[in-house]
């Protein structure tokens, strides 16, 4: 029998006999999600390409390239929202927890409650700041009134977001400022309580200081979270990040600790996109 | 292009707009105005003695002590009235009329004129039919009846070559020489008198049953009945449209082959003129199905739902296709499912669209004749009870203008009554999509945050 606690994406419970199951990539981290020959297409265009990466449990992973490259499609593969794009099929295996995500009894909406996501543009719900937070817990199960206000505030406070809405509350999400629906959002995704956070270029759409508040709220949710970030600013990426990720088209070139990544990239590609050489 | 040409062409075209506008404003006055002024007439008029006395007797309205002073006060003017048509036609019975004119049938169509204006003679029996029993209760009608004292009609062929005309001669001419001849002038003079006309607010037009087919009494049946109808078809279509416009929008595969014939067929549905659904109505509802033994509201609702639901269907489905896409993504990367996204996100932001092809499908459905003639509508009825909307036919406004107009026996008679109930139709639409409107902005206005 298998006595997880946590909930299975895979609604076949068995698991597969015989399988190793690498845990620890070669920077001896634990391995939360991990790539083997992992390619996606768009109808008969192949956006990513047999890309085998593992990213680390509890780090801030960056994934970095220029426009175009797979880099949100490899993303978004992770929580299964590209499915929602017609034409799209994904090849090869894309593991995690030890299982594949795009194996054939694996429930999307049960990943997606262990896999949350902040998207490019705020996106908050038209409701207020509260129902917006408790719109993932009331899924999941019925909580008291108390219960889910605590839920509520821990979520917002881990958002770093508490003390400038507790006010406000009740009013429109939308009122808010775009760094702080942005904020919001992350908090919205924090209130599934969810292992991993993937991040689609989280700051691309807000000013200078609504993004470094941000970039702090990852660092402090570093470690509590598995954090998968897509940004085009490399800079970001030097600075949130423990391991750093390139795609060029479609396929990874390289995936290395930041600061080796930025300092002395192993490839050639890597180092021309860093230096601003194209991109 | 020059600057100047620019200028002028960009002038030009705004000012074929601005003329657009202004005609359809102007088209509006020109068709609404009428209709506003004379539909009012049904709820604001000159009424006479005659009217107080029928909302006393029928709807027993009034202070009983008042309206028999007025009575008697308008009596003592009616009397002599009286006593010179009984002195004429003893002396038209006994040949003592000088002169050798035949009276006989003019003063037939006389007296009636009279018993039109007056009512019937005191002491006489009560007549059968309620229109008999009273005199004429609005004075505009009175004075056209006095018209028909006053003067005798009559056809001048002189001319061969062209259609005989119509003629009024005065009677006062006719009976010249006679005993009557004071009545005339006695009349025109004391019409005040015998009527005493005084302006009536009467609000109950929209309340009150009809009575002796409209001649008497409101449109409180047909007011009902089509709300009734409209709310029935409400209940039907919107749940049936909004659930086809979630699963187009949303569900369906935009590939599919049935999905393009479906939408086909919807907006080939769209396009069916309406007879054509009452007909469908008629021979599925009433006589495959049997929703009822025969007309019944159910069946026009039903009907009615049937014409309204291509409408709602593409204004829900446009609405929920102008629902941002992050919404549905941010709702699904949290773990909803698909439903509970549509349930929860999609459709409360789609909701001011959805509401607007209500709104247009709600006056649709009030105002459509054809497709309740032959499933639902009747000319004359009691309102009905909820439960009886299960099983009975209703009149309904937009079928009962349309039969007033066409079919009614004293259809000069109640020109008023059928304004009154265009402006009430008008008006309800009105009020209707006003309310509609402003629940409309109120959810807009919430969403926007």
């Amino acid at each position: 029998m298998n006595h997880q606690t946590t909930p299975l994406i895979n609604l076949n419970i068995a698991p597969q006999a015989g399988e190793t199951k690498q845990t620890h990539n070669i920077f001896n981290e634990q391995v939360h999600v991990q790539s083997e020959g992992f390619s996606i297409y768009y109808r008969d265009k192949e956006a990513i390409r047999r890309v085998d990466l593992s990213i680390p449990s509890g780090k801030v992973t960056a994934i970095i390239g220029p426009s175009g490259c797979g880099k949100s499609t490899f993303l978004r593969a992770i929580n299964r929202m590209n499915d929602l794009i017609p034409g799209c099929r994904a090849k090869g295996k894309l593991v995690f927890d030890g299982e594949d995500i795009y194996g054939e009894y694996v429930d999307p909406v049960l990943l997606r409650k262990r896999v949350g996501m902040v998207f490019q543009k705020p996106n908050p719900f038209p409701k207020t700041v509260f129902d917006n937070i408790a719109f993932g817990p009331r899924i999941n199960e019925r909580k008291s009134k108390s219960d889910l206000y605590a839920l509520v505030e821990k979520s917002l406070k881990n958002a770093a977001l508490w003390d400038e809405v507790k006010d406000r509350l009740n009013d429109s999400a939308l009122s808010l400022s775009g760094g702080q629906q942005q904020r919001l959002c992350i908090a919205r995704a924090l209130a599934v309580e969810p292992e991993i956070l993937l991040m689609d270029e989280p700051t691309s759409a807000l000013d200078p200081r609504a993004t470094s508040r941000i970039e702090e709220l990852i660092a402090d949710l570093k470690g509590k979270y598995t954090i998968i970030i897509v940004t085009h600013n490399m800079q970001q990426a030097a600075r949130v990040s423990d391991y750093t990720a390139f795609f060029y088209e479609g396929q990874l070139i390289e995936f290395a600790p930041t600061a080796q990544l930025f300092t002395k990239p192993k490839m050639k590609k890597t180092e021309e996109y860093i230096t601003g050489r194209f991109g | 292009m020059k600057r100047e040409t620019r200028h002028i062409l960009d002038h030009s075209f705004s000012g074929l707009g601005f003329f657009s506008i202004f005609l359809l404003t102007a088209s509006l006055v020109v068709v609404l105005g009428p209709i506003f002024a004379r539909g009012i007439s049904a709820f604001v008029f000159k009424g006479t003695v005659e009217f107080r006395r029928l909302n006393y007797e029928v709807f027993n309205r009034g202070n009983k002590n008042n309206i028999r002073d007025e009575i008697q006060q308008a009596a003592k003017y009616r009397e002599p009235v009286y006593t010179m048509l009984k002195q004429f036609k003893r002396q038209l019975n006994d040949g003592e009329i000088p002169g050798n004119q035949d009276y006989s049938n003019d003063f037939k169509e006389l007296s009636k004129s009279v018993t039109e204006l007056l009512g019937p003679e005191p002491g006489k029996e009560t007549p059968v039919l309620m229109r008999d029993q009273y005199g004429q209760t609005r004075w505009d009608k009175a004075k056209e009846t006095l018209h028909q004292v006053l003067y005798m009609e009559k056809w001048d062929y002189s001319d061969r070559s062209a259609m005989g005309k119509k003629v009024f001669v005065p009677r006062v001419q006719e009976y010249k020489g006679t005993s009557l001849e004071s009545l005339f002038p006695y009349m025109e003079k004391n019409l005040e008198n015998m009527l005493r006309p005084g302006l009536t607010f009467y609000w109950q037009f929209l309340t009150d049953s009809s009575y002796d087919s409209h001649i008497f009494g409101g449109i409180f049946a047909e007011v009902t009945g089509t709300l009734y109808l409209v709310f029935g078809a409400m209940l039907f279509a919107i749940p049936i449209g909004v659930t086809a416009a979630v699963y187009l929008s949303e569900f369906a595969n935009e590939n599919s082959r049935i999905v393009s014939l479906l939408r086909v067929c919807i907006s080939t549905l769209a396009g069916v003129p309406s007879i054509v659904f009452g007909l469908f109505g008629l021979a599925f509802f009433i006589n495959t199905v049997k929703v009822s033994g025969s007309k019944s509201v159910l069946a026009g609702s039903l009907t009615l739902s049937l014409l309204i639901l291509p409408t709602i269907i593409r204004a829900s489905e446009e609405a929920i296709k102008a629902v941002p896409r992050t919404y549905k993504e941010a709702a699904l990367s949290l773990g909803a499912s698909r439903i509970r996204t549509v349930l929860t996100i999609i459709l409360p932001a789609a909701l001011p669209g959805i509401i607007t092809g209500i709104i247009i499908s709600m006056g649709r459905a009030a105002g459509e004749t054809a497709p309740i003639i032959f499933t639902a509508a009747v000319s004359v009825g009691k309102p009905l009870t909820l439960f009886q909307t299960l099983s009975q036919p209703t009149p309904a406004l937009p079928w009962n203008i349309y039969n007033l107009v066409t079919e009614h026996e004293a259809v000069d008679q109640i020109r008023h009554v059928q304004f009154g109930m265009v402006f009430t139709l008008v008006m309800l639409v009105l009020i209707l999509n006003l309310a509609a409107i402003i629940l409309r902005a109120r959810i807009s206005k919430k969403l926007r945050g």
